[in-house]
């Protein structure tokens, strides 16, 4: 029998689905052959995991409504698991898990702590949710610090992956094969995931996040729904915990379960974009990118990223997702050609205008943090002297030129966003009406 | 525990409690109103602790306490106007995330212009020393100048709304918005006066608290959770609620950092015998004050198991 379809879908994606998730197979499978210095391997097993929380995280915020600070909780209780699990397989007499199912392990421990955690915070939704997560997160964290004999105080609890038998003759000491375990895992939870946002759960899970009275009317309970959607996104954040654990071989609690982490699940989630189902893998890619590359690169990185969140936010709530798929939709009805200039002109507001932030950011925490190595700045290729006015005129400046130029180009790029976007309305009013 | 400890701790807890009241009222009023979560509700208040500390260094405090909040409550005001109501459309979970980044972006900035570590913004000479001594204990005067400030702000504040005209909009339009817009009143702008005085009420809290506790960059996010605290036990929305769980928290806290008894030591007392071999005794010999920082959270959960709308709320969901 085939439904009239109730809900919203990108025909692209159904059309393609088998090709997407076979690209999505082998960019996982050939990743490491093209990028093959250590660091790209390090950054992909990091992008491999935060994938996975990173989707589990959106079962709640996206899927669901419900906008959590505690997910690191879940991850972080489930690589606290996992990692004693290794430990105790590695010794004399001990439960033998072999490493491979150390994961799910740790998934099995987010799904015990989700559903006695969940069972209070669930019981709200909305803001009152939030607050709830945020105070339990807040409780997990220091009661970790207060019970050094399982969490290891301080130093954390270290572990070593390589025990046991081996499997398939790997034994997963060298990074390359933690890599592709850890990318076997994220496409079977990935997969898992979507599958769940087809199930009848998931389904009322929208409906409940939609308009939770009418869900009430019809006589589900939402509680319910949501403690059973909160159980399963805890279960696959202790996947990501777990697999976390193996990687790293090392877990601190002071890290791994702080409210810092769980609002960095929460931004990258939202960055790459919420409402859609591929939004936080994005999400996941730009928060290894950030926190490796960015954070080399300067030390004003969480002012960047803050002030990116913020934009973004104002701008485009949904995401980078939902930018990527408003342009496909100008693409397929072949009205994105009028739109090049516009965006060129976006371009390069944003660049001056990020230019001379960037320089006058630069420039205040160079006064602020390497006062002693001098007044120079070595700044895209210029000298900047923080002791004299000329380099902060002129930086404002830059910051000045590139925010009016900005704010002209946005101004004539709408007109013709909301022109295209209304002859689009109209050609498919047309086709209905044919 | 003897009599000294008690009136002492007392008096603690009770400045204390009221310094959460400062943040918390500010906090519940904006809720109440907009149906905001202001995240970033206690970044205004290191913003008028650190603002404060500037402004005291070229003029000193006495000026600091009146300039401070009213700069933090402009800050706050144009962060409503310009970045909060842009997002007001999109409904309350953008709202919430964007007062999130702008709480992440407030802690950056003052770490950027501030430093890092602590700044030494010290106590007036008028209000150094102990205000009295009792059974040779000393009460100092900055706590008791938190309860003064704090105890005056209420009175201001029940006054402005119970007894002028813009507060009675403001009641007005905390339940019935759109008959208020349409009486003419302009609701937007009160939303943004509403916004930006408890802002600056998180600012004087700031200019009071900052010198009397520590002005460094991790202060909004250590008292951040326990205002949160504070407006779900008290009751979302509710102002005299918060004021009890106000109390009820800086109460808890005062006494529990203080007292050393366990769970072993008191099992010991009815004459069991409780060793490091003991089932459980890494929870058996945690003291009271070991577990003080968890206590507010604890509350909160028991609260949400027993009682979900809080103390005094009226709100189910």
């Amino acid at each position: 029998m085939h439904a009239p379809s109730t809900h919203y879908r990108f025909q692209p994606l159904n059309i393609g689905r088998f090709v997407l998730w076979s690209l999505f197979a082998l960019a996982l499978a050939v990743a490491p052959l093209l990028f093959t210095s250590s660091l790209a391997l390090t950054m992909l097993s990091q992008i491999g995991y935060l994938i996975i929380i990173c989707l589990s995280y959106n079962i709640l915020l996206g899927q669901g409504g419900m906008l959590s600070f505690g997910h690191a909780v879940y991850t972080g209780l489930g690589s606290f698991i996992a990692v004693h699990a290794m430990n105790m397989a590695a010794r004399q007499g001990g439960l033998q898990v072999p490493l491979v199912l150390i994961p799910a392990v740790g998934g099995l421990a987010g799904l015990v702590f989700a559903a006695v955690l969940g069972f209070v915070t669930t019981r709200k939704s909305g803001t009152t949710f939030a607050m709830i997560t945020l105070g339990i997160g807040e409780l997990v964290a220091s009661m970790a610090l207060m019970f050094p004999e399982f969490f290891g105080g301080e130093g954390g609890i270290t572990s070593d992956r390589v025990y046991g038998a081996k499997f398939l003759g790997l034994d997963f000491g060298p990074q390359i094969q933690v890599y592709y375990l850890i990318a076997v895992y994220c496409f079977v939870c990935t997969g898992l995931m979507f599958a769940f946002t087809g199930t009848p759960l998931g389904r009322m899970l929208n409906a409940v996040r939609d308009n939770p009275e009418r869900v009430e009317f019809i006589g589900y309970n939402t509680q319910r729904v949501r403690y059973f959607s909160f159980i399963i996104a805890g279960f696959f954040a202790g996947v990501g915990g777990g697999l976390a654990a193996i990687n790293f071989e090392i877990v601190t609690a002071a890290d791994s379960v702080s409210v810092l982490r769980s609002g960095g699940y929460l931004l990258f989630t939202f960055l790459g974009g919420a409402t859609f189902f591929f939004g936080p893998m994005i999400g996941a890619v730009l928060l290894v990118f950030a926190s490796v590359l960015l954070s080399e690169l300067t030390k004003a990185w969480l002012l960047y990223l803050g002030l990116a969140f913020l934009v973004m936010v104002m701008y485009a709530p949904g995401g980078i997702a939902s930018l990527v798929m408003m342009n496909l939709r100008v693409l397929r009805f072949g009205r994105f050609k009028p739109l090049l200039p516009g965006y060129a002109a976006l371009l390069v507001g944003a660049l001056v205008a990020l230019a001379g932030a960037a320089a006058v950011i630069e420039m205040l925490y160079h006064v602020q943090l390497n006062a002693a190595l001098g007044p120079e700045l070595p700044f895209l290729g210029l000298t900047l002297h923080v002791d004299r006015a000329m380099s902060w005129v002129g930086a404002v400046l830059v910051l000045a030129v590139g925010l009016a130029l900005l704010e002209a180009a946005r101004r004539r790029f709408m007109l013709r966003w909301s022109a295209a976007q209304e002859a689009i309305e109209h050609q498919l009013r047309m086709k209905e009406s044919a | 525990m003897n009599p000294e400890f008690l009136v002492i701790s007392l008096l603690n807890g009770v400045s204390y409690g009221l310094l959460l009241f400062m943040l918390s009222s500010g906090l519940t009023l904006i809720f109440s109103m907009m149906g905001v979560l202001n995240f970033a509700h206690t970044s205004f208040y290191m913003l008028g602790a650190y603002f404060a500390y500037s402004i005291s260094k070229a003029v000193g405090f006495w000026p600091a306490l009146f300039v401070a909040p009213l700069l933090v409550g402009a800050l706050g005001a144009v962060f409503e106007r310009y970045s909060l109501r842009r997002v007001h459309k999109f409904g309350h979970v953008p709202e919430l995330l964007v007062t999130f980044g702008l709480s992440y972006l407030v802690l950056e900035l003052v770490q950027l212009v501030w430093g890092r570590s602590t700044v030494p913004y010290g106590l007036p000479t008028q209000l150094q020393g102990p205000l009295f001594t009792l059974y040779g204990t000393q009460f100092p005067k900055s706590r008791s100048f938190i309860m003064l400030v704090a105890l005056l702000m209420l009175l201001s504040v029940w006054l402005l709304l119970t007894r002028t005209r813009i507060g009675l909009v403001i009641q007005a339009a905390l339940k019935h918005p759109d008959m208020v817009e349409a009486l003419g009143h302009n609701v937007p702008r009160v939303f943004m006066l509403v916004f930006g005085g408890g802002a600056a009420l998180a600012g004087l809290a700031g200019v009071i608290g900052g010198n009397t506790y520590i002005t460094e960059p991790a202060m909004a996010a250590s008292v951040g959770s326990i205002v949160f605290v504070v407006v779900v036990v008290g009751g979302m929305g509710s102002l005299a609620g918060a004021f009890l769980a106000s109390l009820l928290i800086g109460l808890l806290q005062t006494f529990a950092v203080a007292l050393d008894w366990s769970l072993a030591g008191g099992l010991r007392s009815l004459g069991m015998a409780v060793t490091d071999q003991t089932f459980g005794y890494p929870l058996l010999k945690l003291t009271i004050s070991q577990v003080a920082p968890i206590l507010p959270y604890l509350l909160l959960v028991l609260m949400l198991i027993f009682r979900p709308k809080g103390l005094l709320g009226t709100r189910e969901d």
